[in-house]
């Protein structure tokens, strides 16, 4: 194991001693630093195996990149814009913001990029039945999209507490010929979501692909899905220095898993004067323990088939989490950020549910964009940290979702009903 | 200051079980429970009623918020485990409640690796082996991250017990019996605990290769439920392993802790009766041969 974790990481220095501790990460085994790995019952090492070789493969065959860049673009829409939001930016009173548009993808959530990728792996690998966990619905109808259109089977594990909360995304899902499965174990959220698609993984590997939706879970999970994401970094770098003429200051993304964050950070990480930002769900706040950040306010442990900073108490039973998003509401986080966060690189820092409600109502009504909830904890770091910083510096942030999908939410949240 | 003499490593309790088996022509009976279900307070006596009615080896489970490789039955003893805030400590300490009034019975921890983890595995090591456990079965502790954690175990005299599945080759079937000791548990099908039953005739091909690798005994579980079953376990494997079957027959007693303990001994001593009577069956098969030859 490394023992090169930064004791002391400056927050306010990504470039710090270990800051490119990055670089050699994964190693063969999967570990970031003392993050990641494998941690799972013996059956689904095989399968894992299986899985590894297969994406190494596609990784060096120039047809898949093809097909890939493909389907990015004629059935995702990439490459998505980045947009200045130029009245947000006023408002804020410092430096410029800048949106790189993932809720304009087909499904309007970055979600897509790592499901098309996956289930051509699937295909790939000659598997006809898809299995995905949802929380919020977004990855549930992004896998139930791309298995409509290969003709694969697709079963969705979804909490039945998240499933009367997202009940539109539910009914996506079944339109798109899923079978929703309602899982009534532990809290009935996400977390037992992926438990109950573990299970289901575990009992029919021979012709079953679990397209994880995030970059946890067990090797080689987290950084095939950061690699499929990492679209998003590698298009908005590229997009910054041909509008803005340089790159931006900062970068600003939602962490719940941590896939969209990610995708942003990975193609900066080697830009040491970029500063990285990554935003927890702070629910009630972090003093009052009823929140989603196990950045802030976790600690080191096995969940999911990964070492990662979990919401656990002092027996290593896993925590309820809370947040006003239903996407963010998860108690671990990658096991990339974990380490990211460890070596200084990014910093972690959360934002509220009343912080984030206010961003989605003030972005809403001043650019008309209207962010999913758990972009608009984003945004509402973004403002907060635009305003120490001077108009010549540019913020970009991954708009990663569309909040069509938190009308009800948003109802609730002010007393109204729909 | 006195000086401590060196001690002779104690003898851990499974490996002697083991031999003290084979020596006898036995097949050991491995029942599972998951500790402090439906309450804490139960479980020493359900361990003590196991071995009345023929348990060699107790498995107990620890239980924990996400136990992703349980089917429903285990996962809903540790909701029932967690209501009470069942702990590794109080595991623990129900273990020790349990030496108490045996000595003799080995003891297996089975559980995730969190928990253990969150202790520390060394004051975990330390604080098992206090309390009389035997023997840990980490389920989500895999061949390769199992060097980090196996030194601290065997330190402390615990056999690090490991499981193989169908769908281990051959290759990984050498690296697992690298780390294991006191016995290999062998996962009779792809799939969550408690869910299908097994096919004992293709049992003894699963198990060649593992006893090709190692000199471990080879206990069976994750389908076997009724008694039939457990014997035709008995003719390939070195132990069998229940739980489901008995974690249910505590599922139907909730509120009748006699009656559950009744029922536990009522199933696990049927499976006692039928594994003795291959037991003696493949004895006198075997003196026969011995009398041909």
């Amino acid at each position: 194991m490394s023992t090169t974790q930064n004791t002391n990481p400056s927050v306010e220095n990504p470039a710090g001693a270990n800051a490119h501790a990055w670089r050699d990460t994964p190693d063969l085994r999967g570990h970031f630093g003392p993050y990641g790995g494998r941690f799972v019952a013996e059956t689904l090492m095989a399968p894992l195996d299986e899985l590894a070789k297969a994406y190494a493969e596609a990784q060096k065959d120039a047809a898949f990149k093809a097909q890939l860049d493909a389907d990015m673009a004629d059935f995702v829409g990439r490459p998505t814009p980045i947009y200045h939001a130029e009245r947000l930016s006023k408002k804020a009173g410092g430096a410029q913001i800048w949106f790189k548009r993932e809720d304009l993808n087909h499904t309007g959530a970055h979600k897509i990029n790592n499901c098309i990728g996956q289930a051509m792996l699937a295909v790939r690998m000659g598997k006809t039945r898809i299995i995905a966990e949802t929380g919020a619905g977004q990855h549930g109808v992004a896998t139930a999209t791309v298995a409509a259109r290969l003709g694969l089977t697709c079963v969705v594990f979804m909490g039945s507490e998240d499933m009367r909360r997202q009940a539109t995304n539910v009914y996506r899902m079944r339109l798109l010929g899923a079978e929703v499965r309602p899982v009534e174990s532990g809290s009935k959220t996400l977390k037992d979501a992926m438990n109950e698609a573990l299970r289901d993984w575990v009992a029919n590997v021979d012709d079953t692909f679990y397209i994880i939706g995030t970059v946890a879970g067990p090797a080689p999970y987290p950084a095939m899905v950061r690699d499929f994401q990492a679209v998003i970094g590698r298009e908005s770098r590229r997009q910054m220095l041909e509008r803005a003429g340089k790159l931006p200051d900062a970068l600003v993304a939602c962490v719940g898993g941590g896939s969209n964050a990610i995708g942003l950070f990975y193609p900066f990480l080697d830009d040491d004067s970029v500063k990285i930002y990554g935003v927890e769900a702070g629910g009630d706040g972090i003093e009052s323990g009823r929140h989603a950040a196990p950045l802030s306010a976790g600690r080191s442990g096995v969940l999911h088939g990964n070492r990662t900073y979990l919401m656990q108490d002092d027996n290593g039973q896993i925590m309820g989490t809370h947040s006003v998003s239903a996407g963010l509401d998860y108690p671990g986080v990658g096991p990339e950020h974990a380490w990211l966060k460890d070596i200084g690189r990014a910093n972690y820092v959360s934002v509220t549910d009343t912080e984030a409600l206010a961003a989605f109502h003030e972005c809403t009504r001043i650019e008309g964009v209207m962010p999913a909830l758990e972009t608009a904890h984003a945004i509402a770091y973004a403002q907060r940290l635009a305003a120490t910083m001077s108009p010549e510096q540019s913020i970009l942030l991954n708009l990663s979702g569309r909040g069509d999908k938190d009308m009800a939410s948003v109802a609730e949240a002010a007393g109204e009903t729909l | 200051m006195s000086v401590v003499e060196p001690t002779e490593p104690a003898v851990n309790r499974l490996t002697q079980r083991f031999s003290d088996l084979k020596a006898a022509g036995r097949t050991a009976l491995i029942p599972y429970l998951t500790a402090g279900d439906p309450q804490p307070a139960a479980t020493p006596g359900f361990m003590h009623a196991l071995v009345e009615a023929g348990a060699d080896v107790i498995e107990l489970g620890v239980p924990f918020t996400d136990p992703m490789a349980d089917g429903p039955v285990i996962q809903a003893a540790c909701e029932r485990a967690l209501a009470h805030n069942t702990s590794l400590r109080d595991v623990l300490s129900m273990v020790a409640r349990f030496r108490e009034d045996d000595a003799t019975t080995p003891v297996v921890l089975m559980g995730y690796y969190n928990p253990i983890d969150r202790m520390g595995l060394d004051d975990f090591a330390a604080r098992a082996a206090e309390s009389g456990v035997d023997g840990v079965l980490i389920v989500d502790l895999t061949a390769e991250e199992a060097p980090e954690v196996v030194p601290s175990l065997t330190a402390a005299n615990l056999s690090p017990v490991c499981l193989i599945a169908p769908t281990t080759g051959e290759a990984r079937i050498k690296m697992i019996c690298e780390n294991a000791g006191g016995y290999i548990y062998y996962v009779s099908f792809k799939g969550v605990t408690g869910s299908a039953s097994l096919d004992t005739d293709a049992l003894a091909g699963q198990i060649a290769p593992i006893r090709r690798a190692s000199k471990l005994p080879v206990g069976v579980g994750f389908g076997v439920r009724t008694p039939a079953n457990a014997a035709d376990v008995s003719d390939v494997a070195d132990g069998v392993v229940v739980g489901s079957v008995l974690v249910g027959q505590i599922a139907e007693h909730l509120d009748d802790e006699a009656g559950a303990r009744r029922a536990l001994s009522r199933t696990l001593g049927d499976m006692r009766a039928a594994i003795d009577v291959r037991d003696d069956k493949r004895k006198v098969k075997q003196t026969e041969k011995g009398e041909h030859a």
